[in-house]
């Protein structure tokens, strides 16, 4: 089977804990995260981690299995990026004078839809957000200026599907109120 | 943080009691009808220590010579009885010292609460005195951990963590108390715990999945159960049974779901894997469907994956549903709880005795007998075998002891002639192999079963590991039987040594200290057979003992265990010499 980039969703309850013990699982089985992000999701007191992993289908399975073993999980999924609407911010950190001396910099800028977020005297921060090839075609281009400071955020994602995790949530609180 | 439990709100109506969080800890063990547990005492958790005291009527705590023994303790207790066995210890060194016993849990499917004290709050994260992230540290062995940093907090996460490690499958859970949490005082209300919104213990029954296990097995002409210890924890022996006889399907076990079925069943056709018995190996790859039942096909059960069962059709009766596909590809996957799914098949199954189909299975039991048990039973000179001394405690214990096992040639031994009449008979480490695991285990098996006959059989390798629980034997009066099998090596490494690294024997022969005196030293009767003459009456004698007993067998120094999947080869590679 050939490996591709599975987008793993995990819907948890808020834990300090929880983060090291997806981690673990990762870890374990010798599987490099290409991203990972946490934030709350769309149910109230639920957390969401987005971890994106270039394996093969079958392993993403077998974790996504032992994800879901863990007691604060609620409910895992993975998806491909057919399945999926994502996103990357990326931030460039440009000199100044660099930025108002090379016209080449501000037509990079307008022809990928970037937005200067900041501007000083002394330099300019250019935010990108869209695919990692659209963040990278714009790194390839600014870092011959000398770029001073590049980041890039894990994959933010949501799925054409419906997750149905308050569902879930129902259904357990219908099941144990006698 | 807190902690999420269904009832939360629900609890209210319970009328409450201000204790120290100390205290609580106690109550909360009462509440879930905890009489014994195991443990030795250090600064962070000596609050809970102070009032162990007051409670020593009600809560039985065992001084264990260490906290390895405490965890292996609280598993034999568990492993006999079903029940939540419990563990405690100090933070630092006493938390790391359970490390073993929580991991060889985990991997076992033992329910077992560790309560480890902590430092105090404030000093969190300062590497104060024997401060250790232990919740850090036993995150991936553990089913679930937490930490305790405020008293109020005790009743709802012990609720939530006797919850979790006795239902599903079960496992180990750690509690990190914090010093200030034991002395804080709380108004103490208690609540089980009977569903956490984030965990489904058991996956939902899916009827077409156990109709079409039912018609594969219906069809079959040559089906083969492998059973493991999920018979066990799902307490569903006695409709496993029905399924066996009413299907007339051969079942074989792995180490862990020994004693599930009593051994001298007809349809009982031993064990399988790297030790297993011939027949079931070697017809592994000739079944056309097989039924796994409660088992994770380990790789010490399948061998090489790539040639593993490929011409059979796959059912596999899984509470977790993390294994399924895990290792084996399952053709028909049957999730739930095995006494639930079993009931449902049971109704689905026609009547048949495939009588064929276990003549192959005796074809291949008289060539095992030939080349390797009638030698290893029958001998009549030359020194004495492991078997000979399992066959003789079969004699006089007549399959109605718990026998508790440690790791090496001795453990395989035992579980390939030990018979057992009656379930949650067979206590042995198996997915983690910890050696030293059998001295304490027994204690507490016998701690859980009084009434019934406890043997342990140990390697003089494992029994240096945990050796001083002699001291806790002795203290406790539990009349553990000790059968130490003294072979002067560390016999399965060095078989291994033999057979795969050409003799050479590296640091596996053992200058060993004189085990009856030391015995001896613990007011421990002891007895010791160094020919084969003096075997009967020994066990017999020990058999009539009604104190620990401690008794040396000087076995064969070079013995090898077969038959025999050497590692990466087939099941049906199954060597017998
Ligand atoms: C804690 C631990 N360390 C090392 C091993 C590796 N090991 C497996 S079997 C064995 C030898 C056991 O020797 P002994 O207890 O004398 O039993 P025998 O095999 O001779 O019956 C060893 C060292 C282990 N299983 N557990």
């Amino acid at each position: 089977m050939e490996k591709k980039n599975f987008t793993v969703s995990v819907y948890t309850e808020n834990n300090i804990g929880l983060l090291s013990r997806i981690a673990a699982i990762f870890l374990k089985r010798h599987i490099n995260i290409e991203s990972i992000t946490a934030s709350k999701s769309e149910v109230n007191g639920v957390m969401r981690f987005i971890i994106v992993v270039n394996v093969t289908e079958e392993k993403v399975i077998k974790i996504v299995g032992q994800i879901e073993k863990q007691i604060e999980v609620i409910k895992a999924f993975y998806h491909t990026d057919e399945e999926l609407i994502y996103q990357e911010t990326a931030l460039y950190k440009i000199r100044s004078a660099d930025f108002v001396e090379d016209l080449n910099i501000q037509d990079f800028i307008k022809e990928t839809n970037a937005r200067i977020v900041t501007v000083t005297p002394k330099f300019f921060v250019i935010e990108k957000t869209g695919k990692r090839q659209e963040t990278e075609n714009l790194y390839e281009k600014l870092k011959p200026y000398g770029l001073m400071q590049f980041v890039r955020s894990g994959t933010i994602a949501v799925s054409k599907n419906e997750m149905q995790i308050s569902e879930i949530l129902e259904k357990f609180n219908t099941n144990t109120v006698s | 943080m807190e902690v999420k439990t269904a009832n939360f709100e629900k609890k209210t109506i319970h009328s409450t009691t201000t204790v120290s969080g100390a205290e609580a800890v106690i109550k909360c063990l009462l509440e879930e009808g905890i009489d014994t547990i195991y443990g030795y005492p250090g600064g962070a958790i000596m609050p809970v220590y102070d009032e162990l005291y007051k409670y020593q009527d009600k809560l039985h705590h065992v001084l264990t010579r260490h906290e390895q023994g405490a965890t292996h303790a609280a598993q034999g207790y568990a492993r006999v009885t079903g029940k939540v066995g419990v563990a405690i210890a100090t933070s630092g060194p006493g938390a790391t010292n359970l490390i073993t016993g929580i991991a060889d849990a985990q991997i076992d499917s033992t329910p077992l609460i560790c309560i480890t004290g902590q430092v105090g709050s404030h000093l969190l994260g300062s590497d104060a005195f024997q401060e250790i992230d232990i919740v850090g540290i036993s995150t991936p062995i553990t089913k679930w951990n937490y930490q305790i940093t405020k008293a109020s907090e005790i009743p709802e996460v012990f609720a939530k963590a006797f919850y979790i490690a006795r239902s599903g499958r079960p496992g180990p859970v750690l509690i990190d108390i914090t010093k200030d949490a034991q002395f804080a005082s709380m108004d103490f209300s208690y609540k089980k715990c009977s569903g956490i919104r984030s965990y489904t213990p058991f996956p939902e029954v899916n009827l077409l999945a156990v109709q079409r296990a039912a018609e594969a097995m219906n069809q079959a002409k040559k089906p083969l159960i492998v059973f493991g210890q999920g018979v066990i924890l799902g307490e569903a022996e006695a409709l496993f049974k029905q399924v066996v006889e009413k299907s007339g399907i051969p079942a074989a076990w792995t180490i862990l779901g020994l004693s599930a079925l009593e051994t001298k069943h007809p349809l009982n056709v031993g064990m399988v894997g790297m030790h297993g018995n011939y027949g079931p190996n070697m017809l592994t790859n000739e079944c056309d469907v097989l039924i796994a039942i409660g088992m994770r096909f380990d790789d010490r059960v399948t061998g090489n994956l790539e040639q593993y069962a490929k011409q059979a059709t796959v059912i596999h009766f899984e509470i977790d549903p993390a294994e399924i596909n895990k290792n084996v590809k399952a053709d028909i996957p049957v999730l739930g709880n095995v006494k639930e799914t079993l009931q449902l098949l049971l109704e689905f199954l026609k009547p048949n005795e495939h009588t064929a189909w276990h003549q192959e299975f005796k074809d291949y039991y008289a060539k095992e007998y030939d080349k390797v048990i009638k030698h290893e039973l029958n001998a009549s000179e030359g020194e004495l075998k492991m078997a000979e001394v399992i066959d003789e405690i079969n004699t006089c214990f007549k399959g109605d002891a718990i026998i508790v096992s440690d790791v090496g040639q001795h453990q395989m031994v035992a579980c390939r002639y030990a018979k057992f009449n009656s379930s949650r008979s067979n206590v042995t480490s198996g997915g983690l192999g910890t050696m030293g695991f059998a001295l304490p285990a027994a204690l507490g098996a016998k701690m859980g079963c009084p009434d019934r006959e406890v043997v342990a059989i140990i390697g003089d390798g494992g029994y240096q590991m945990t050796i001083q629980e002699l001291g806790t034997i002795f203290q406790t009066k539990s009349a553990v039987k000790i059968v130490l099998l003294n072979n002067g090596f560390l016999g399965m490494v060095r078989q291994w040594q033999q057979m795969f690294f050409e003799r050479r024997y590296a640091s596996t022969e053992l200058v060993n200290p004189d085990f009856i005196t030391i015995a001896k030293g613990y007011h421990i009767k002891t007895n010791q057979v160094t020919e084969r003459s003096q075997l009967k009456d020994a066990v017999r004698d020990m058999f009539e003992a009604n104190e620990p007993y401690f008794l040396e067998v000087k076995v064969e120094k070079e013995e090898n265990v077969f038959p025999m999947i050497p590692t990466g080869a087939a099941v049906s590679e199954i060597r017998l010499e």
